[in-house]
């Protein structure tokens, strides 16, 4: 599945530091390996119900750190699962990001983005030019990526992409260290 | 290795290290580079393994790149207590004897790593956040996602990016009650949850070398509640006394140099920390005993990779010793690793944790991620030595946990209620 093009939706707005304990708990992350069976406790610490609640196509809408705690890649896997189509955050919390690249789940990093937002606004995520079109029609560009990133989340994460390339996208990656 | 880079006296640590051991591109590297590291041990547990190992299926890999380096550690619900469980162990077990990797079960990932395998100088990638305890070494050691396990365990090679550092000062003696976990939640409520974020932190200052490697290990474990990327103590006696002692030697001993640049610098007079407590839901929210002294609780729990080694069990023995748990008060005690759990057992800690009423469970993380031994139930509240108060961490969403060392978490299982555990020193 490849990831690509503009995606429109509407909103769920969440506050700062939501922390991947809240996007799932580990009891019900570490009894199963079935993601479909993960998005039923998507946001269970907010929550219980959210997965009845959620349409496909949503998008979240987050405010700074989002992801934050554990490496649990259950919690990216869960929001995908529950077809939410992109995360935007003010900020993510590292490892939480990753995952998000390597599981092909967008995830667009937009300073001041949680203050342009309201709960189930319409908002356009272009991937293309790696923005977020706000209600207002205003675009909020999101910090840059590197290429290889973005072109990992596009072939829609790590299987797909060793799948099409036997190979990881890092591993044809010219460092770019400073020369001396 | 290069000299130049070793000797470059304007590298951080991990400016250094990166550059040092980046696969085919050895050369200076800074804060925002990136570049590809080789890696030298892959750790995946329990809750993180059987997603990786799902993943690994899917790519179609047919072997892993070496399994000498590759660690599947049981330890989040170990023995598994539930069917569902039980599967997913099965599953790592099938994994493990397909492809001759490395099996643990109990002893919590960090800390058998530190007890048995990790090196200073080493590159550690593990599938659980708090693999940055490590550091505690002067390993580069982080947390990833499940499947950039899978593709480690592939390829033994990971991206990284270079991180900003962090530079702390500590300075001063311990006051009477008052221990690493303190000095670290004092940090985190410094610095807020995302403090750390992308970056590397540097403990450095005089009171360092007083610091055990226990103590260190707590420190590395538990900066990972600002988000950090890395949590360094460099190489000092003490280190080396300890590699000496477990008859383990050093890969790469890294230093940063003394004109390193830094993001931020803090200076933290331990002499002036008092024993602290975070407040439910975000740790953070980090205040003094005193401030939430008398709180009433329905468990406390000694235990975790952050505080569950034999240092944390023989501060709480001693204050348990010669008193009760509150009737009413459950009190879960849980080593951090099979080997903290023998000592325990030999050295008569054990005896003092049953005569006290407390539970003395097998080494696993349990309580801690509420999977068993100590689940908190409806509006249940639990002061905690381990790292997370995050809603719904150890029960019910609707539960409550409050931070802190374990000596002030045996203190209130004592009391019934948040107490100060200077009274009982």
């Amino acid at each position: 599945m490849t990831v690509s093009g503009l995606l429109k939706g509407r909103t769920w707005v969440w506050p700062d530091d939501v922390n991947t304990d809240i996007i799932i708990p580990f009891r019900f992350k570490a009894r199963t390996n079935d993601p479909v069976e993960m998005a039923k406790y998507a946001m269970y610490g907010f929550d219980p119900e959210f997965y009845k609640k959620v349409k496909a196509g949503d998008l979240f809408v987050a405010g700074k750190n989002f992801g934050g705690g554990s490496s649990r890649e259950q919690a990216p896997v869960a929001i995908k699962y529950s077809n939410v189509a992109a995360v935007i955050a003010e900020s993510f919390a590292r490892i939480f990001y990753r995952n998000c690249f390597a599981i092909g789940l967008p995830a667009l990093e937009v300073p001041g983005i949680s203050k342009q937002v309201k709960q189930f606004d319409e908002i356009e995520v272009d991937l293309q030019d790696w923005s977020v079109r706000t209600r207002d029609g205003s675009v909020h560009p999101a910090v840059k990526v590197p290429e290889f990133l973005r072109g990992l989340m596009r072939e829609g994460g790590l299987v797909e992409y060793y799948k099409r390339h036997h190979n990881f996208p890092w591993e044809t990656l010219e460092t770019k260290a400073v020369a001396r | 290795m290069r000299p130049d880079i070793v000797n470059d006296n304007s590298l951080t640590f991990a400016e250094k290290i990166i550059s040092v051991r980046a696969d085919g591109a050895e050369k200076i590297h800074r804060p925002g580079d990136i570049t590809v590291l080789p890696v030298d041990l892959a750790m995946a547990q329990d809750s993180t393994g059987p997603l990786a190992i799902k993943v690994f299926g899917e790519m179609g890999v047919p072997r892993v790149w070496d399994p000498s380096k590759i660690h599947l550690v049981i330890d989040h619900s170990f023995p598994a207590p539930d069917e569902k469980v039980a599967n997913l162990h099965h599953l790592i077990r099938e994994f493990v004897k397909k492809h001759g990797v490395r099996l643990v079960e109990g002893s919590i990932s960090h800390q058998h790593l530190l007890e048995n395998h990790v090196v200073p100088g080493m590159v550690l990638f593990g599938a659980d956040s708090h693999t940055c305890q490590a550091g505690a070494v002067g390993a580069f050691a982080t947390g990833i996602g499940s499947s950039e396990m899978a593709a480690v365990w592939a390829s033994g090679r990971l991206w990284v990016k270079v991180p900003e550092s962090i530079k702390i000062n500590l300075t001063g003696q311990f006051k009477k009650g008052v221990f690493a976990r303190d000095i670290v939640s004092h940090f985190i409520g410094t610095v807020g949850e995302d403090g750390g974020n992308y970056r590397s932190i540097e403990w450095k200052g005089s009171a360092v070398k007083d610091l055990s490697m226990a103590s260190r290990a707590c420190i590395s474990n538990n900066s990972m509640e600002c988000g950090c990327k890395l949590s360094i103590f460099e190489v000092d006696s003490s280190t080396q006394e300890y590699f000496r002692s477990v008859n383990r030697k050093s890969m790469y001993e890294i230093r940063a140099g003394s004109k390193a640049s830094y993001k931020d610098e803090y200076d933290i007079d331990i002499g002036k920390i008092v024993p602290e407590v975070a407040e439910p839901g975000n740790v953070d929210k980090v205040k003094e005993v005193g401030e939430v002294e008398g709180t009433p609780i329905d468990q406390a729990f000694i235990g975790s990779s952050t505080n569950g080694r034999y240092e944390d069990l023989a501060i709480a023995a001693k204050i348990l010793k010669g008193h009760k748990v509150k009737t009413g008060t459950r009190c879960v005690i849980t080593p951090a690793s099979n080997g903290i759990f023998e000592q325990a057992i030999k050295s008569g800690l054990a005896e003092i944790f049953l005569q006290s009423g407390a539970v003395f469970t097998n080494a696993t993380c349990g309580a801690c991620v509420g999977t068993h031994l100590g689940v908190l139930g409806e509006n249940e509240v639990c002061i905690s030595s381990s790292p997370r108060n995050y809603i719904g961490r150890m029960g019910a969403i609707t539960s409550k946990i409050y931070l802190s060392s374990p000596a002030t978490a045996a203190a209130s299982a004592i009391e019934g209620k948040i107490a100060d555990p200077r009274r009982y020193l």
